[in-house]
């Protein structure tokens, strides 16, 4: 059986993306209304997290590592 | 004066905030990844073990996070989010008190019984320690809790769904069901744990970012003090003990006594002992240190969860321009209630990206509610109430078959349930009235059941029926005579938190007496029928040949300490 911790990992990579994405976009183009301490960009440092947790996990516990 | 819920959401204003594409993708894949593990699961799920119980082949981690995110559904979320606005850190206590001494104790004293029974669920035990009718009694009430508790967790959904988003009440409730209810089908118990961890961590990710932004914000959480006195002059909310001398100085109208006894005692080890939604994860463990470790490693990220849930409630205290009230005055003055602290945090320090992870915190957490609800009442209807008194012989097959079908008759009922509970307004003060019925006694019945060998089958019964019939006869006092709340909770000033937990306490008396008075004038069953139920007849294994990082009375040995030191820390 597949690892709870490999599904819990693909997802986090793919909202890292997806949130990094969002945090970059928003550097390049700042929004008309932007939230309140929207200058530490979050989204950035934020989405990169997911990024590396998730890649972590996904790593540790592939179903095909060592195969 | 209270207005119906539902006039509430027909004059909602407007939505608090708009989702982005990348926050709706967001959403979607979580919806994708859930359903995906239930049917990837299914194929592991073919025998009754497999289906309730996970195949007893749980980890200690995998099934402590599940044993916590059970109970952190949205109504967690946001009710204590709004709790911390409306009463500051006294909110904590639910988390802290209110928690962590009775999950240790679940773990190092109780789980050795249930592990060892064998029993597939907490009426389960108490068929085998008094017999038939105390399992029916639990059995039944608590299926009706449990229904009840999956409604109004759905309605408090559906309910930030249509505030933040606009959403359609009725699209939220059946859309988030429909998922439960599949992949719980689908994958049974295994399905729900292996979901809920998943749950656990995207709350944790889509929720601690208002804690650190807040505290930036603030100043750090004595800027946070600082700016909470500034707000509330002459109020204390930020204090967990010092305020609790009597009940007119602090927010929440409760004195020392309610919190430690009826909260910390009877409403914290019913609810985190005998309660199956928590002990079914539990019971899922691959073995007796696993069933050991798993609530300990649950307590220890319990005891962090009001970073999450309390502390932004803090922080909208100290940062927020506006002052949130009540939900008749907001609706009558077009402004926010205590019940949008979350969301309200949410929108003000999250972008596109940011702000669909919050969301999909919310529905995770919800989610996770409602599949413990939903996967404890297939067990307990399956396994207490079809098998020995609808078709006692039939195959594992079949059982798994109506387990299956139970799955989704509970979503239906809560479903109903929630358009229900849509005519009460105070949710958290109701839900704390179940817990007075029916938990506080099952308690008194369990631990007794337990820890006293003299305990019989009449006087497990008599007791919880007394209990449970005294519990909903005083709260039926107090709402036909208000004055009556001076002798419930020695107080005319006790707010409706205080008077559940003096009522807890007194069922939980009343039951712990009654079944004592009880056995002690009937026959109590033999030691042979007793052995692996009760302490003094149960051979507990010993853990002597482990190293003491290994065992798990040093690690809750940990977690108490820490406990204690953050009591005194916010003192």
């Amino acid at each position: 059986m597949i690892s709870i911790w490999f599904f819990i990992g693909v997802l986090l990579l793919a909202y890292g993306i997806l949130v990094l994405g969002a945090g970059i976009y928003d550097l390049i183009a700042p929004p008309a209304n932007p939230v309140v301490l929207n200058s530490l960009h979050a989204g950035v440092w934020w989405g990169a997290l997911l990024i590396v947790l998730g890649a972590f996990y996904s790593w540790r516990f592939s179903p095909w590592k060592g195969k | 004066m209270t207005l119906p819920a539902a006039l509430i959401l027909e004059a909602v204003p407007q939505r608090l905030m708009h989702l982005s594409p990348v926050d709706l993708c967001i959403i979607g894949l979580y919806f994708v990844a859930v359903l995906g593990i239930g049917f990837y699961l299914k194929r592991f799920t073919k025998t009754g073990e497999d289906f309730f119980l996970a195949g007893r082949e749980m980890t200690a981690w995998v099934a402590g996070l599940s044993f916590v995110a059970a109970n952190l559904g949205s109504l967690e979320l946001m009710g204590w989010a709004a709790s911390a606005y409306q009463y500051g850190i006294l909110a904590t206590h639910w988390y802290w008190i209110g928690a962590i001494p009775a999950m240790l104790f679940l773990g190092i004293v109780m789980m050795p019984f249930y592990y060892i029974s064998k029993t597939h669920s907490v009426p389960g035990y108490l068929k085998l320690r008094f017999g038939e009718p105390a399992r029916l009694l639990s059995a039944v009430s608590f299926g009706v809790m449990t229904v009840l508790m999956s409604g109004i967790n759905m309605y408090s959904m559906a309910l930030v769904m249509r505030i933040i988003l606009g959403w359609d009440i009725h699209f939220s409730i059946w859309m988030s069901s429909i998922t439960v209810a599949i992949y719980v089908f689908a994958g049974g118990l295994l399905s729900a744990i292996f979901n809920e961890v998943l749950q656990f961590v995207l709350i944790w990710l889509g929720a601690l970012l208002i804690s650190i932004i807040g505290l930036v914000e603030a100043g750090g959480w004595s800027g946070m003090v600082q700016r909470i006195h500034q707000n509330f002059p002459g109020q204390d909310y930020t204090h967990l003990w010092s305020t609790l001398g009597s009940f007119g100085d602090n927010p929440m109208g409760i004195q020392w006594t309610g919190i430690v006894l009826g909260l910390g005692w009877v409403i914290s080890f019913g609810y985190w002992t005998t309660d199956f939604l928590v002990v079914q994860r539990v019971l899922a463990a691959k073995d007796l240190r696993a069933a050991k470790m798993a609530p300990i490693i649950g307590a220890s990220f319990k005891m962090l969860v009001p970073f999450i849930v309390i502390l932004p409630g803090l922080l909208a205290l100290a940062v927020l321009p506006e002052k949130l009230t009540g939900e008749a005055q907001a609706l009558a003055t077009g402004g926010h209630s205590y019940n949008e602290v979350l969301p309200l945090m949410l929108a003000r320090y999250c972008g596109p990206g940011l702000l669909g992870l919050g969301i999909t915190a919310l529905i995770a957490g919800f989610m996770s509610g409602m599949a413990g609800n939903v996967s404890a009442f297939s067990t307990v209807w399956t396994y207490d109430i079809y098998r020995p008194f609808r078709k006692t012989e039939a195959t594992d097959a079949h059982y798994v078959s109506v387990g299956r079908w139970c799955t989704i008759l509970g979503v239906l009922v809560s479903i109903g349930t929630a358009y229900l509970v849509m005519q009460f307004l105070s949710i958290m003060d109701y839900v704390q009235a179940l817990f007075s019925f029916f938990i506080a006694p099952l308690f008194g019945t369990v631990i007794l059941g337990m820890l006293w060998k003299r305990a019989t089958p009449a006087g497990g019964f008599w007791g919880l029926l007394a209990g449970t019939v005294s519990s909903i006869g005083m709260w039926a006092w107090v709402k036909l005579d208000p004055a009556a709340l001076r002798y419930i909770a020695f107080s005319p000033h006790a707010k409706d938190m205080a008077e559940n937990m003096y009522r807890a306490l007194w069922s939980w008396i009343i039951c712990v007496t009654i079944t004592v008075l009880v056995s002690l004038a009937t026959r109590p069953k033999p030691a042979s029928e007793l052995t692996g139920l009760v302490y003094g007849y149960t051979d507990l294994p010993s853990e002597g040949d482990l190293p003491w990082t290994k065992r798990p009375v040093f690690w809750a040995g940990v977690v108490l300490v820490v406990f204690v030191i953050l009591n005194v820390i916010f003192w």
